[in-house]
């Protein structure tokens, strides 16, 4: 039920913006991401953007992983 | 799909597994309370994997199934007053109330309708002035400021027959409800992870303060939930329970200050009942009456009549966490997918539902 998945914008018009997800294109809301920009990712829920990614701490999060992996 | 395929590299989930083998020595129960972890879990087949000493519980974390029969029957009473179109989330009409459901009624007779979004509903009421458009609200706080934000449209579009049942439920109220309960031992627990995308991890500070449980926020791919769990397996082992986050590129500590905003703007708390809990205070949602022209409870009078809970269903201990699906003997036989007793078997989240399509060949 609280799925979201990621989702990325390429356009806005007002509360509005298309989103690319794996090639589907779909029209969401920005009303509870209002900061969102064209060519963030979001987290798409029931036709909302509930949160920008954070593609740096996406990056961190893979780093951590990398290093936990290799640490005794 | 980006953010997603590399949360998923089967060596590096080797490595984790085995760092948390060398690691994890106490005695562990951890719940996840989210049914999108629970199936996570069994599909990635990550319970096999772990260490013998680590046991999981799947927690109250579906929507769908925690909605009591009483609620149920009254989003089936509004089906069948003339003129009222329901729209819903899909699970959500296939779950059987005290003597029907949203899908019979429709069957009967009644427009049922399977909505998206809350923002499909509100076209529905666009395109129907005539007709009452009535959304069944389920849903934790990921989706009820999506709920607030249709609110918000519908006044500012001047849309006077759109209307809400909110049954919408908050989780840290029912994780201190449970834990209060003391059925259940646990050691750590797997928070939600879009819960916490509104929400943050704040609220859940309360936990590791005042009933020494380990926290981490996790997200929904294999490795998102081996570090939550070597997050959580740290912390016990240490003695220091703490909130972590795993799943940082999607929560931050302080959450989404514009849907919560938006979600204080329309409802506020109250008391709501749980399937298998019961009246839980302040762990609902309820419209505030600056918006009551939009709430379905004070529009429509309905008496939906008493309530019947489905006989042999054990829903409400499994939502605990105090039984399994395996504990329950219409599982497989009497409860199936295609034939749902229980609303544990209809969500698609539903541990009876993820019990029965991933199976649990070690039982555990």
């Amino acid at each position: 039920m609280c799925l979201a998945i990621p989702a990325l914008i390429t356009k806005i018009y007002g509360q509005q913006a298309d989103v690319d997800i794996e090639g589907v294109s779909r029209e969401v809301s920005l009303q509870l991401t209002p900061e969102a920009k064209v060519g963030d990712y979001v987290l798409l829920h029931t036709g909302y953007a509930i949160s920008i990614i954070d593609a740096a701490e996406a990056e961190e999060t893979l780093q951590l992983l990398r290093q936990l992996s290799e640490a005794s | 799909m980006k953010f997603v395929n590399e949360y998923r590299d089967p060596e590096l989930g080797k490595k984790l597994i085995d760092r948390i083998h060398r690691r994890s020595k106490k005695p562990t129960r951890l719940m996840e309370f989210c049914g999108g972890h629970t199936v996570a879990i069994f599909k990635h087949g990550l319970r096999q994997l772990l260490p013998d000493n680590i046991e999981m519980i799947s927690g109250p974390g579906c929507p769908v199934c925690v909605t009591a029969s009483a609620d149920l029957d009254k989003a089936i009473a509004l089906a069948r007053l003339p003129n009222v179109i329901i729209t819903s989330f899909g699970d959500m009409v296939r779950v059987p109330g005290s003597y029907s459901s949203l899908q019979k009624a429709k069957a009967d007779g009644a427009d049922v309708r399977v909505v998206y979004s809350a923002q499909d509903a509100l076209t529905i009421a666009r395109e129907n002035p005539d007709k009452s458009v009535v959304f069944i609200g389920i849903g934790f706080e990921t989706t009820a400021p999506t709920i607030a934000a249709s609110v918000l449209q519908a006044e500012q579009q001047k849309i006077s027959n759109y209307y809400i049942l909110s049954l919408h439920k908050t989780c840290p109220p029912i994780m201190k409800a449970i834990l209060d309960l003391g059925e259940v031992r646990l050691n750590g627990i797997i928070c939600p992870g879009h819960v916490s995308s509104i929400i943050g991890s704040y609220p859940y500070q309360f936990i590791p303060d005042d009933y020494r449980i380990a926290c981490a926020v996790s997200g929904f791919e294999p490795l998102d939930m081996l570090l939550a769990i070597d997050m959580l397996v740290n912390q016990i082992e240490s003695g220091t329970p703490d909130v972590e986050i795993a799943y940082r590129r999607g929560v931050k500590p302080e959450g989404n200050i514009q849907a919560i905003r938006l979600m204080e703007t329309v409802f506020e708390t109250g008391e709501a009942i749980w399937r298998g809990i019961g009246k839980v205070a302040s762990s609902g949602l309820q419209i505030k009456s600056r918006y009551e022209k939009f709430d379905a409870d004070r529009a429509f009078e309905i008496d939906p009549g008493p309530t019947r809970e489905p006989k042999g269903c054990i829903c409400g201990s499994i939502l605990r966490g105090v039984s399994t699906p395996r504990d329950c003997r219409l599982f497989r036989e009497t409860c199936t997918p295609e034939n749902p007793v229980g609303p544990c078997m209809v969500s698609a989240e539903g541990s009876c539902a993820t019990y029965y399509h991933y199976g649990d060949s070690h039982g555990r």
